[in-house]
């Protein structure tokens, strides 16, 4: 089903990531949460970013536990951990972060 | 009790798809806690090699998920010096793959290990489990 986001429309799969990771934007980030009520915040975005550069650099979706560590790594002890990444993403930090970066689902993710 | 789970990979990256489906097995088990070790012999050797190139072959080039292993806790990569050797290869063209050791503040640690064919051999020899690709 495609998304619309200022007019253009962009090809997702059937679970609503994005087709082509190379079209992505913020604002398509934005829509995709909006349509889940999710509202985006500085903290959200921190770890959006941060799956496009480790996607960029490793050509995968980190699974959780990594994500977890280097999230804790990168942007402080308090941020590492299951609770504060499921507190932003309650629908799984890998699978709804990774919706949103528009990058495909992780590899072993259900 | 954690099983020593043991890949081994055999074949060339592109070509056929089991260089792939090894590395995506590798990761998605890596999720289990297992002890895990990685062995690349024969044309496996060609998996882990610098500067891969894919545009031509319309493939993703999915060398650089190599590096992403350290992060998964997979940190023994194996290499067969006589595999290198048949073909004209030494370590300088493999990429240079690390893990981080948590345990002594972050220090990067080399993930492969240089062993001769016998080496190998004892290694494999260990293992509870053994996945060849």
């Amino acid at each position: 089903m495609p998304i619309e986001v200022n007019g253009k429309s962009y090809e997702t799969d059937e679970e609503g990531y994005l087709a082509n990771l190379n079209e992505w934007e913020p604002a398509i980030g934005e829509a995709m949460a909006a349509a889940e009520d999710c509202q985006l915040t500085d903290e959200h975005w921190d770890i959006i970013n941060f799956l496009r550069e480790y996607y960029e650099e490793y050509q995968i979706a980190p699974a959780v536990r990594v994500l977890t560590k280097a999230v804790g790594k990168r942007l402080g002890k308090e941020k590492g951990n299951s609770k504060y990444l499921y507190d932003l993403f309650p629908y799984g930090p890998g699978k709804q972060a990774c919706k949103y970066a528009g990058l495909p689902k992780p590899t072993g993710c259900v | 009790m954690a099983k020593k789970f043991m890949y081994l990979n055999r074949k060339a990256p592109y070509g056929t798809v089991y260089a792939l489906e090894s590395l995506e097995v590798v990761l998605i088990g890596a999720a289990f806690d297992q002890d895990v070790s990685l062995a690349f012999v024969g044309d496996g050797v060609y998996q882990l090699t610098k500067g891969q190139k894919t545009d031509d072959i319309g493939q993703k080039n999915f060398s650089p998920t190599y590096s992403a292993l350290g992060d998964y806790d997979v940190n023994k990569i194996y290499v067969e010096k006589e595999s290198l050797e048949e073909r004209g290869l030494s370590l300088d063209d493999l990429q240079h793959l690390v893990w981080e050791d948590e345990d002594e503040d972050w220090a990067e640690k080399d993930s492969i290990r240089l062993v001769s064919r016998a080496e190998l051999a004892d290694v494999l020899a260990e293992q509870d489990i053994t996945l060849s690709f």
